[in-house]
């Protein structure tokens, strides 16, 4: 079976100062895949590439089999960003009308039919958020925002979606709800690449893990990725760390992870093992 | 970096030849299917409605040849400008209309020196067409390989387009009555070719606007969205640009270079007061568009002052009152 993305030896920089290096990366059909990594690990960056948003250095990406900057079904790829656009603060624009953005790659210049309306109801419907649909976006709160971006990229009804850090400044119930609704979508047979900084919450619900530091340190299936040192050698090496507050809360110091919920990950840790 | 990004923007690279091809072919059968109904349909419709006007309510008001050319002209300016203006404003690109304007005059003026050394080229208006597409296609090159709509190539291109149009016209000889009507507007002096070019215009906007509004509010709200759903950024910023330039044209005989902007963004910034939705604010500000064209003509006709600049203080009227309104709803 052709995997949804495979990225092989994936290197990008910012002028000088090098983001990724040697990234290769394959993720299957169905696969709901949790990336983590430090802040400025360059996981937004290679989620971006891995979607073709972004055109690496060198290496190469390809969606469903096509090399990603001339993959052209946008119907197939749905995106929750970290930060909501620019303009969503000031532009009157409804919860519906930002949901039904979601249909325009599979309607292209005709009108939107009953079958995209159906689409947008659902996604309204699955994230809860019917109630506000008439409402101007700049009127929600943070994680009711956050829930109309998750509804968007649902009534795209992709085959492959990514989600960047999506549940911050999200209420824990919303939360809860929405890793039920990325478990459901991925019973359904959706590939899911989910970028979390909560890496005990990410491992109940991942099928596979992966840890990127610059480079990537693991990607295996979630059991066997958290025993493994992957954590530890990538928190380990990290900027913010101390080497002996690695046992105690190294990852909820660089990463907001839980910390109880990572403890046993660690635990075990005597030192970093240098990464890079 | 920008430049790189920007530049990996036009993806997929494929999508332009096709693009073009369709452009060429729904463009030009419809290009001359517009140019028809300019020449011969709608001539005998535009003496008909205001023959039948002229009988009901026989004023002065509508049966003045001048006026009714000038109310033909401010209708058909108070619903193109809003609606392109609607994208340009929530995009931050206000501005652009008025660098365009000021080019477009730039070509007027060459369009008149022309037009006096040859009788058989006196159309300025087209020389304005002219110059302001070159300007909005350079524009977009300008945002392709820098940082996008900067403020600077804007401020470039604003005072450039005026002086190229300041020197050609000290240097020809050219009546300073037109060259005021091109400046500031003067709907008494509405040709009827103009206003046909004008329906033109407008029946042009509107079909590309009716065509890919999805797409243009896709990328003025999202722009990374619209490029993960695949959508050529960069083919509709190009089509935005230039259908602005073609608005600011049509609306330049009714308002002036200098004033053109404000009918793209004031009725706009009027709707966003008392509107949750973009689509409903579309249709609101073409209706705001319409009371500041109208009311605007009536104003100045009664006070004798000058129509383009009545209908733009008309405008800030109804901006303010929205204003007003959107506070006490709570928008």
């Amino acid at each position: 079976m052709t995997p949804a993305i495979d990225a092989e030896n994936v290197r990008f920089a910012y002028g000088d100062t090098p983001v990724l290096s040697g990234v290769s990366l394959t993720v299957e059909e169905s696969e709901f895949l949790g990336l983590v990594g430090p802040n400025g690990s360059g996981k937004t960056t290679l989620l971006k590439i891995l979607l073709g948003l972004k055109t690496p250095d060198s290496g190469s990406v390809r969606l469903f089999g096509t090399p990603a900057r001339s993959f052209t079904d946008g119907t197939r790829l749905g995106y929750v960003s970290q930060q909501s656009s620019e303009a969503d603060a000031t532009m009157p624009v409804t919860v519906r009308e930002v949901v039904r953005m979601g249909r325009y790659a599979h309607a292209g210049i005709r009108r939107l039919s009953d079958e995209d309306r159906r689409a947008v109801d659902e996604a309204l419907d699955r994230t809860g958020i019917t109630d506000l649909a008439d409402r101007r976006i700049n009127r929600l709160s943070g994680g009711q925002k956050q829930r109309a971006y998750i509804a968007r990229a649902l009534a795209s009804e992709a085959d492959l979606l990514a989600l960047d850090e999506p549940t911050v400044g999200v209420d824990a119930d919303s939360v809860e709800r929405f890793y039920r609704l990325l478990d459901e979508l991925n019973d359904e047979g959706i590939t899911i690449v989910l970028i979390e900084h909560d890496v005990g919450l990410l491992a109940e619900h991942a099928t596979t893990m992966a840890c990127l530091d610059g480079e990537l340190y693991a990607h295996d299936e979630t059991r066997p990725f958290l025993e493994s040192d992957a954590l530890e050698r990538v928190f380990g090496s990290a900027r913010a760390v101390r080497a002996d507050a690695l046992g105690g809360d190294a990852l909820g110091g660089t990463t907001d992870a839980s910390a109880g919920d990572a403890d046993p990950i660690v635990e075990d840790a005597d030192a970093p093992v240098g990464g890079n | 970096m920008a430049t790189r990004d920007r530049l990996a923007e036009t993806f997929p690279p494929q999508s332009f030849a096709r693009r073009a091809g369709i452009v060429a072919g729904v463009g030009v059968p419809a290009g001359l299917a517009i140019m028809s109904f300019i020449v011969w349909v709608f001539p005998p419709l535009y003496d008909a409605f205001w023959g039948a006007t002229c009988s009901t309510a026989d004023v002065w008001l509508v049966c003045s040849g001048f006026l009714q050319r000038g109310f033909t002209a401010g209708i058909l300016i108070g619903i193109t400008a809003p609606v392109v203006g609607a994208y340009l404003v929530n995009r931050q690109m206000a501005l652009i209309g008025e660098a365009l304007a000021h080019t477009a005059f730039g070509g007027v003026a060459i369009g008149l020196f022309i037009g006096a050394a040859v009788p058989g080229l006196d159309y300025p208006l087209l020389f304005a067409l002219v110059a302001a597409a070159i300007a909005a296609l350079g524009m977009q090159w300008i945002a392709v390989n820098t940082d996008g709509y900067a403020d600077i190539p804007i401020a470039i291109m604003l005072t450039g387009g005026f002086a190229v149009g300041i020197a050609v016209i000290s240097y020809g000889v050219v009546f300073s009555a037109t060259v005021e009507s091109y400046l500031f507007g003067d709907i008494l002096f509405v040709p009827f070719r103009n206003v046909q070019l004008m329906v033109g215009l407008t029946l042009v906007v509107a079909g590309v606007v009716a065509a890919t509004h999805k797409q243009l509010l896709f990328i003025t709200f999202d722009r990374e969205a619209a490029r993960l759903a695949r959508i050529d950024v960069w083919f509709y910023d190009t089509l935005l640009i230039v259908l602005t330039a073609l608005v600011v044209v049509a609306a330049m005989q009714v308002l002036g270079a200098i004033l053109v902007a404000g009918m793209l963004v004031i009725p706009v910034a009027a709707a966003m007061q008392v509107t949750g939705s973009f689509n409903g604010g579309l249709v609101l500000s073409v209706v705001f568009g319409q009371v500041a064209v109208l009311g605007g003509i009536l104003v100045s006709y009664a006070l004798n002052i000058a129509t383009g600049a009545t209908i733009i203080l008309v405008a800030i009227a109804v901006y303010l009152l929205a204003l007003l309104v959107g506070t006490v709803l709570g928008r």
